[in-house]
């Protein structure tokens, strides 16, 4: 174990490297991104560009540039282009945004996802399994944008104009530190827009892998053995069926968080870190995304880590090392 | 093998006393896409306490559906099932599933062909053991657990103090049957159906498993239903022997009554191609022409008609499962004399088989 998780540190150094070089190279090579004439305003002159470019470093040799800025963000210096705001403030900022979005909309998808796709599954065939599937094929392509933007508007700004009074919020985040009801009512419609794609394909794999594992051999000795139809399902069925979708869990979790929200945050002005690196994108402002990309390649690498350590342990077929035999 | 602590399974008595289980008439037909499947047509038999019944014939004869539909695994919406068969006071066919579950493992067990496979893999070996036992009685976990490891020291499982703790990955092929026969037995049941327990093991480990199947049988007075497509296996454990063709038994006698006075052309035909140490190499192996028949049309009269050499005309027409010639307890499914299955049963080179001229 001690070797596995050593081994994964070091990959997890050589992932973060590689991401670093690839989105720092990317910036050079994209057409208009010249940071230093976009700094110097309306109407710049030669000189003002010069300066900028002489004050930023953006006349070193590249490699010195990538090294300087790498710097810059392990020691907290890295500011961004335009809004000369420190990027590690910010996402710092923005993580517990971003993390109530994410742990929340988890928690809801795993619940719904599991409950819808053990009910379809007990159901297979029936014309509740088949309506249920459709909602959920709808619920997979409905992009999230979309639908978030259809819910904040149809749901938050014009009902509370029908209804006379906010029954969902207008987008907008409040901290759980300053209060709590307030902090929910405004992730409500955030949350279920995060979860409504996750809900959908977790239902239909866990129905799947429900649907296969109770044909499986082990499944008939269990009845064999005069269990009860009810201990049948959980302790052998689904016990077996959910170890795929548990490591799916961790996955999405860990892709939500390294800004697969990045949709869900806008259109609902959460402020998190997603947002914040939207916005970065949209003015390709380069240190605020190179530090998310770090940020969410981070969170990537640890959470397949974690993962893999939980399968082992779900899965006692599975043995983190290779050459770690049975007897 | 160490004798076991374990008592004796109740109401066993010796020959003599009424049959363990009853099966009368048991027909089961799928519902599938090409039409209905009669994978059980009018299957009786009964097994006396402390019997080994062997249930031979090739795959898909029926005797796998036979043996799960008297545990009641066959049922599903595509499933019907009719007939009956009488466990002591309990009729399975229709049972309802409080019924079922109560017999099962209690007084009905059955263990499978593939154990690797017929265990669930998250789960240690002893837990998998326990769990039925806690099921039913009434013990703690520690008093289940040193009951488990008991079970699998009686069948013959060396340090099973630790092996409790493995995982179903982590046994050998053999052990892992030995565990399902321990599974089986852990309450004692009077009767074990055991489903081609040997066919997914190599021949040493396969020798093994049956003497340990004749020692409880022996020993505790366990019936078994051993169903095989290897009459060598037969041969070795099993009291009487009931041969299955198409979803219906076509003999059914003592060993000795089947391996030397066969009466129907099938049981020849099976005896004849069992492979033979102490010939002579370079004869062709012995096989009987043709396929098994559709389930679905089967063909009329004796189902073994199409391929059977010697059918004649009144074979269009069912026989009955009958003591026709032979001794008592002798039943068989030929229209055939006494004399003719005499002396058409016996080959040129004195064997018992069947001819290879087609019908």
């Amino acid at each position: 174990m001690g070797r596995f998780v050593a081994r994964r540190l070091a990959s997890m150094v050589f992932v973060l490297f590689a991401v670093s070089v690839i989105t720092f190279f990317i910036f050079n090579v994209i057409p208009n991104s010249d940071p230093a004439v976009r700094m110097a305003g309306k109407q710049p002159t030669e000189q003002q560009i010069e300066a900028i470019r002489e004050e930023w470093g953006f006349n070193d040799n590249i490699f010195v540039q990538y090294a300087t800025t790498m710097e810059k963000l392990f020691t907290g210096d890295m500011v961004s282009y335009f809004t000369q705001l420190s990027v590690t403030e910010e996402i710092w900022k923005g993580i517990p945004r971003t993390l109530s979005l994410a742990i929340g909309a988890a928690i809801i998808w795993m619940i719904f996802g599991v409950a819808l796709g053990l009910y379809t599954a007990m159901r297979a065939g029936k014309v509740s399994d088949r309506l249920l599937t459709v909602l959920a094929l709808v619920g997979i392509s409905m992009p999230v944008f979309w639908i978030g933007a259809l819910m904040n508007h149809y749901l938050g700004f014009e009902l509370s104009n029908t209804l006379g009074f906010e029954l969902f919020p207008n987008g907008g985040y409040v901290p759980l530190t300053d209060n709590p009801a307030e902090w929910a009512h405004h992730l409500i419609l955030p949350w279920i827009a995060l979860s409504i794609l996750f809900i959908g394909v977790y239902s239909r794999v866990l129905r799947g892998n429900i649907l296969e594992t109770m044909n499986e051999d082990f499944v008939r000795t269990a009845r064999a053995k005069g269990l009860s139809e009810r201990r049948v399902l959980l302790k052998h069925v689904l016990r077996n069926s959910m170890i795929p979708i548990v490591t799916l869990w961790g996955l999405d979790f860990a892709v939500v968080i390294g800004g697969g929200a990045i949709l869900t945050e806008t259109v609902f002005n959460l402020q998190g870190v997603g947002q914040y690196a939207a916005d970065a994108i949209g003015q390709l402002d380069q240190p605020p995304i190179l530090a998310v990309t770090m940020f969410g390649a981070f969170f990537v690498v640890f959470f397949n880590t974690i993962v893999d350590i939980v399968y082992a342990y779900l899965d006692p077929r599975i043995r983190l090392e290779a050459g770690d035999s049975a007897s | 093998m160490s004798t076991d602590t374990l008592s004796s399974a109740p109401g066993v008595g010796g020959p003599g006393k009424g049959p363990l289980l009853e099966v009368d008439d048991l027909r089961v037909s799928f519902r599938t896409e090409d039409g209905m499947v009669q994978a059980v047509d009018g299957v009786s038999f009964d097994v006396k306490p402390g019997e080994v019944l062997a249930v031979v014939g090739e795959s898909g004869c029926g005797k796998s559906v036979t043996a799960m539909t008297l545990m009641g695994l066959t049922r599903g919406p595509n499933a019907q099932i009719s007939g009956t068969a009488q466990l002591g006071e309990t009729e399975l066919i229709g049972a309802d599933d409080s019924a079922l579950r109560e017999v099962r493992g209690e007084r009905l067990a059955m263990i499978f062909q593939d154990p690797m496979t017929s265990m669930n893999p998250v789960y240690k070996v002893g837990d998998q053991i326990s769990e039925q036992i806690l099921a039913h009685r009434d013990l703690s976990k520690a008093e289940a657990k040193q009951r488990s490891i008991e079970l699998l020291k009686a069948v013959g499982i060396p340090g099973a103090e630790e092996r409790i703790d493995n995982y179903p990955h982590e046994f050998s092929g053999g052990m892992r049957q030995r565990a399902m026969i321990a599974m089986g037995l852990s309450l004692e049941p009077p009767m074990l159906i055991a489903d081609e327990p040997t066919t997914a093991l190599d021949v040493t480990i396969q020798a093994q498993i049956l003497r340990l199947l004749k020692q409880l049988n022996t020993e505790r007075g366990l019936a078994v239903i051993l169903i095989t497509h290897d009459l060598g296996v037969v041969a070795d454990i099993a009291d009487r022997v009931m041969v299955m063709y198409a979803g219906r038994v076509v003999e059914t006698g003592t060993l000795d009554q089947i391996f030397y006075e066969p009466q129907h052309p099938y049981t020849w035909g099976l005896l004849g191609s069992i492979m033979r140490l102490d010939r002579p190499r370079g004869a062709r192996l012995a096989q009987i022409k043709g396929q098994p028949p559709s389930l679905i049309e089967p063909p009329e009269g004796c189902h073994f008609r199409p391929r059977c050499p010697h059918a004649f005309s009144r074979c269009t027409e069912k026989p009955e499962l009958a003591q026709r010639s032979g001794s008592p307890g002798h039943l068989d499914r030929c229209w055939l004399s006494g004399e003719q299955k005499k002396t058409l049963r016996t080959l040129e080179s004195g064997d018992i088989g069947l001819e290879d001229a087609a019908a």
